[in-house]
């Protein structure tokens, strides 16, 4: 099946004026989002003349957003500060795409809020049952204790790290 | 009066091969406190403290997070204006962030869109959905209204209120009994409720609440023993209509059920693009009066292309501050008629500076400025000129069509004449303005 993608943070066109144009008019739902991507070749095949070879081979161009968006009304990108999760590949800078729509479960690399402050951390269930936010760096283990969400004010699960983007 | 479940539909009229009327049914969607929720999604640090959002130039409240609506800070109030102990109290204020705001909205109205047969985005944080015949696949409206409010919520973290009435002024009115009334939780279906239940909800609320009864008005049909919601449902629309209006007979219809709200096609186009804006700080010079007026001209003459029309006519305007009576005051516009109807950017920006011309006095303190064309008509009725250079004016139209679309694709006013200015010492103050958290990848929020 075909997905249409659109970068999550793509800007919408959102003037005002698109507003009061939709105005009293019940128009079709699902607009088809625009598609950045083209085809190798654009132009359809000529009715006459000799047919391109190549136009039984018409691929699609790669997009990064195909990979990293699945959702984007719900995708988020958040920028890691810190070493606490390095040994699960999360470094400092990196950018992460963040999917609200996914349920979060154990085991699960999570953005959360906790007690104000946004975390990226592993959403483990630890011995007893209890939830937790685990930081994944053996050897700086003292620096980022666990956050236990049952100890939080207040904490909410903000979202389901679904990739990271690092640029050199 | 209540069919919202598959096993009410009549049998009997499916067997004989009549159709069974569909019921009209809409839903009014509108995220609660919008702005402020908005950067509460970003700043978890916000979430339950009193917040409000200023206006353009950090003037007035334009958004109140419940917090701050406890406080009892008021819709509108200038900022300096509220107590200084409630600043003390933790009040936070923030400038506009409209970048963020269109964003989420884009989001939420793009969820919304594939939770109902048909949309109508009403507003950045309002929207219609056509709920009609969906009660045939659906055993309660309200449930989806639920399963709305549940996705919107885990998707984007902002919070929505659902109403639903089978027109739309009743959607309108059950939106709010929602919002008001939190053991619906969120999610509210007048045609649910028996008739004499729908009547104690609708005695219940002022007729002020009526979709397109204002303030004076209001007051009109309280004259008359007019108060409450179910007061202006049983007056006489004959009357109504006599005594008032066509539109607010047909909001009496609606407020019966017929449905007068659903037919009417797109809106007419505006016949005046007005755009002004305060300074951020006091301008004297022409040269700074004259970056400003480019620049909202620039604005309008965008405006005016999206809708397709062009202009006959200019108004420019320049004032000082009107609430300052000590300083010297000036307030004054000008008109002028184009000798000939254009969209063009730079033909209108050379009669503005014109205008400008003759406006400007020394000596004043500037406030704020102000564009308006007006004498619109559609662009294909132009009429053509003896003497017209046509292939120099399809350049034109191909360099204002080229600035629109760089500046939709890359932001407004990426591409800007030279007179718009470039550091715009004048423009708006936004002291407090949180970061583009979704559309730069320089302000993404960051996680530690």
């Amino acid at each position: 099946m075909q997905r249409t993608l659109i970068p999550a943070t793509h800007t919408p066109q959102f003037p005002s004026a698109m507003f009061r144009r939709n105005a009293f008019h019940l128009g079709p739902a699902h607009p088809e989002p625009i598609s950045q991507r083209l085809p190798l070749i654009a132009s359809p095949c000529p009715q006459a003349g000799f047919p391109s070879p190549a136009a039984d081979y018409v691929e699609e161009t790669l997009d990064l957003n195909e990979l990293m968006v699945r959702n984007p009304p719900a995708t988020f990108f958040v920028r890691v500060r810190g070493e606490s999760m390095v040994d699960a590949r999360v470094f400092e800078g990196d950018m992460l795409s963040v999917d609200r729509s996914i349920e979060p479960r154990p085991g699960h690399i999570v953005v959360a809020s906790y007690s104000g402050d946004l975390y990226v951390k592993r959403l483990s269930r630890l011995s007893g049952g209890r939830l937790a936010l685990v930081s994944e760096n053996a050897a700086l283990r003292d620096e980022y204790p666990i956050l236990y969400l049952d100890q939080a004010e207040d904490c909410t699960l903000w979202g389901v790290v679904t990739g990271s983007v690092r640029r050199f | 009066m209540d069919t919202t479940t598959p096993s009410s539909v009549n049998t009997a009229s499916l067997a004989t091969g009549a159709r069974p009327r569909l019921q009209t049914r809409f839903a009014l969607v509108d995220v609660n406190n919008f702005y402020c929720s908005c950067e509460a999604v970003f700043d978890p640090r916000l979430v339950g403290k009193p917040l409000v959002v200023l206006s353009n130039n950090d003037g007035c409240v334009v958004a109140r997070s419940a917090e701050a609506k406890a406080l009892g800070i008021k819709m509108g109030q200038p900022w300096h204006l509220v107590p200084r102990e409630f600043k003390a109290q933790g009040l936070k204020a923030l400038s506009s962030n409209y970048t963020l705001y269109a964003d989420m909205s884009h989001r939420v109205m793009t969820i919304l869109g594939g939770m109902a047969p048909r949309q109508e985005v009403y507003s950045i944080d309002e929207c219609f959905l056509d709920f009609s015949g969906m009660g045939l696949i659906t055993t309660s409206l309200r449930d989806h209204g639920l399963l709305i409010r549940n996705r919107i919520q885990q998707w984007t973290g902002l919070t929505v209120c659902v109403g639903i009435g089978s027109t739309k002024t009743r959607a309108k009115l059950a939106n709010h009994i929602a919002k008001k009334n939190p053991q619906w939780a969120g999610s509210f279906d007048l045609e649910s409720l028996s008739i004499d239940e729908q009547q104690q909800w609708l005695s219940s609320l002022d007729v002020g609440e009526v979709w397109g009864v204002g303030g004076r008005l209001t007051e009109q049909l309280k004259a008359m023993g007019i108060n409450t919601v179910q007061d202006l449902k049983e007056a006489n629309p004959k009357r109504i209509r006599g005594q008032f209006s066509v539109v607010l007979e047909r909001t009496v219809e609606e407020l019966n059920g017929i449905s007068c709200l659903v037919l009417e096609e797109l809106s007419p186009k505006k016949q005046q693009i007005l755009s002004s804006r305060s300074f951020g700080r006091h301008v004297t010079s022409e040269a700074d009066l004259r970056e400003a007026v480019l620049t909202y001209l620039a604005r309008a003459a965008e405006k005016l292309r999206a809708q397709g029309s062009i202009a006959g006519m200019l108004q420019v305007g320049i004032r000082t501050n009107p609430f300052k009576p000590d300083v010297p005051q000036y307030n004054k516009a000008i008109s002028c008629k184009l000798a000939e109807a254009t969209d063009d950017t730079l033909v209108l920006g050379q009669y503005a500076i014109r205008m400008l011309k003759q406006l400007y006095r020394e000596g004043y303190i500037y406030q704020k400025a102000s564009i308006m064309l007006t004498d619109l008509s559609p662009r294909t009725e132009r009429q053509i000129t003896l003497f017209e250079d046509t292939a120099g004016r399809e350049k034109r139209e191909r360099l204002n069509a080229a600035l629109d679309t760089v500046n939709r694709r890359y932001g407004s006013r990426t591409l800007q004449t030279a007179g718009a200015g470039i550091h715009k010492s004048w423009s708006m103050k936004r002291g407090n303005l949180s970061a583009a958290y979704t559309t730069d990848w320089r302000s993404l929020p960051t996680v530690q």
